[in-house]
């Protein structure tokens, strides 16, 4: 009997990584998203928010050390698969095409590399501009001084490069989750036609709708000038 | 009946260590009942006659049972047809003046031998591994000594129809024989049969697999699709549950 490290570098046991890190980062972005929504609520919704997470202190860091062991353990499986694929197949087909029907292939399941890569290389860029961003301080009204993330969000889509960029990214955020919320339940031995069936169509439709949450709020930030838009109140 | 001329790009391959290439041939007087493979040795018999070397494929049966043929027909593992070999399959599919192009099933566990023909060995060292149940031999036991629900019969059955043909290996785009794995795990694990040995052959079988070169799998499910019998992902989903029970 393999031990449990061994196992899970098997190619069984790091599909079933890749699904439970897959399924921990869908719970990771809905939060997120749920986070971000907060920039259309009250005034100081969004920096209240922000600083209850600050507050946490050594929680946060426990649930940022997580978050990376998580993220890199997914990407690495990753990016790992695609570099086999090379090696599995070293005469590549002068013709291939999918035979449809009950193929997964799309669009979506065939670039699934691709846009993991640029996800990759996006959150660092993400992380930079927004966790390490200069902030000034503001206060909240119970007068608690607080570090002014929404201004900065609001600031930093003006900008079209940041506006577009992460709009387009979103766009390849859907791309991987179309196929990749309902490959999270296959790895994780999800058997019947039926139940898979239909949580293809949930994956798909979860994908679309967590890709325009995102990508809605640079978008109506760009277009909507900031704190002049109806649905953004600021200080 | 009509008669086609069809134009063939046949992959040409004399042996393992060739680099290989693709040859162009054009087939004339080509009947629409006739099966991909008779429509092949068609072509044989011309290449015969002129002195070439007729083109390797490889076939037993040719009633869709053996799996033998398998073959990648214009990009799709044993042609166009859903839960069809390339055997069934017939040129009333093609029409007059199609360019057909035939590849062997490429993976770097599936050497080329010649031309069409692969070495599927790698499948028989998987079942070496664990593909099977440790019995006593002599007399043949009673058949209903050992009770089998009739559920459990039917589903090990439709895992037991995998032929071995290597086609879920050529359709995937990792080059992942998990289909293939994951049938003979989920027939065997769920008879009483070979419950005895589950949690030794699983670990065997899925450790054989990785060792001969294939590749991971990404749930893309073409495998299913290009399954002359119609195995479902279903079993690749069993292999990784009956992993995980074998572990914990």
């Amino acid at each position: 009997m393999p031990s449990l490290l061994e196992a899970f570098q098997s190619q069984v046991g790091r599909k079933i990584l890749t699904g439970i890190t897959g399924f921990l980062l869908v719970f990771f972005i809905i939060f997120h998203l749920a986070g971000n929504l907060a920039i259309f609520g009250e005034p100081d919704a969004m920096n209240s928010y922000s600083h209850f997470l600050h507050q946490l202190g050594p929680l946060l860091w426990l649930a940022r050390i997580g978050l990376l062991l998580i993220f890199v353990i997914h990407a690495w499986i990753g990016i790992s698969i695609w570099l086999k694929k090379r090696k599995a197949r070293p005469v590549d087909y002068k013709v291939y095409s999918t035979k449809g029907g009950p193929s997964k292939q799309s669009l979506s399941s065939r670039s699934m590399a691709f846009t993991g890569v640029v996800l990759l290389v996006f959150v660092v860029f993400h992380i930079n501009t927004f966790a390490l961003g200069d902030m000034a301080d503001t206060q909240l009204a119970n007068g608690t001084v607080v570090h002014d993330i929404k201004t900065l969000v609001i600031d930093t889509f003006q900008n079209p490069f940041y506006a577009f960029g992460y709009t387009f990214v979103m766009i390849l955020l859907g791309a991987h989750l179309g196929h990749g919320i309902w490959s999270a339940f296959t790895s994780l031995t999800l058997r019947s036609k039926k139940a898979s069936a239909v949580i293809y169509s949930i994956g798909v439709i979860a994908a679309i709708l967590l890709a325009v949450g995102f990508l809605f709020i640079p978008l109506y930030i760009y277009f909507g000038g900031g704190c002049e838009a109806a649905l953004i109140q600021c200080n | 009946m009509s008669e086609m001329t069809i134009n063939l790009k046949i992959w040409r391959q004399k042996n393992t260590d060739d680099p290989g290439r693709f040859e162009d041939y054009k087939l004339g007087g080509v009947n629409e009942h006739m099966s991909f493979l008779e429509m092949l040795d068609v072509l044989n018999e011309d290449l015969i006659k002129k002195g070439d070397d007729p083109v390797e494929f490889d076939y037993d049966c040719r009633e869709g049972i053996c799996g033998s043929c398998n073959m990648v027909i214009n990009g799709k593992a044993h042609g166009p047809k859903h839960k069809t070999a390339a055997c069934q399959l017939h040129m009333r599919t093609y029409s007059d003046g199609d360019t057909i192009v035939i590849e062997p099933p490429r993976a770097a566990a599936f050497p080329v031998i010649r031309d069409l023909v692969v070495d599927r060995t790698a499948f028989d060292r998987i079942i070496e591994a664990g593909g099977y149940i440790s019995v006593k031999t002599g007399a043949a036991p009673e058949a209903n000594l050992i009770p089998v629900e009739q559920e459990v019969s039917n589903q090990a059955f439709d895992y037991a129809t995998c032929i071995g043909c290597g086609a879920c290996v050529a359709a995937c785009p990792n080059s992942s024989a998990s289909l293939f794995t994951g049938a003979k795990i989920a027939h065997l694990n769920r008879l009483p049969q070979g419950k005895p040995e589950r949690a030794r052959r699983t670990i065997a079988m899925v450790d054989q697999m990785e060792k001969e070169g294939f590749g991971d799998c990404s749930n893309y499910a073409e495998c299913e699709a290009v399954c002359p019998v119609g195995i479902s992902i279903a079993s690749i989903a069993e292999m990784r549950r009956e992993y995980m029970k074998a572990i914990f």
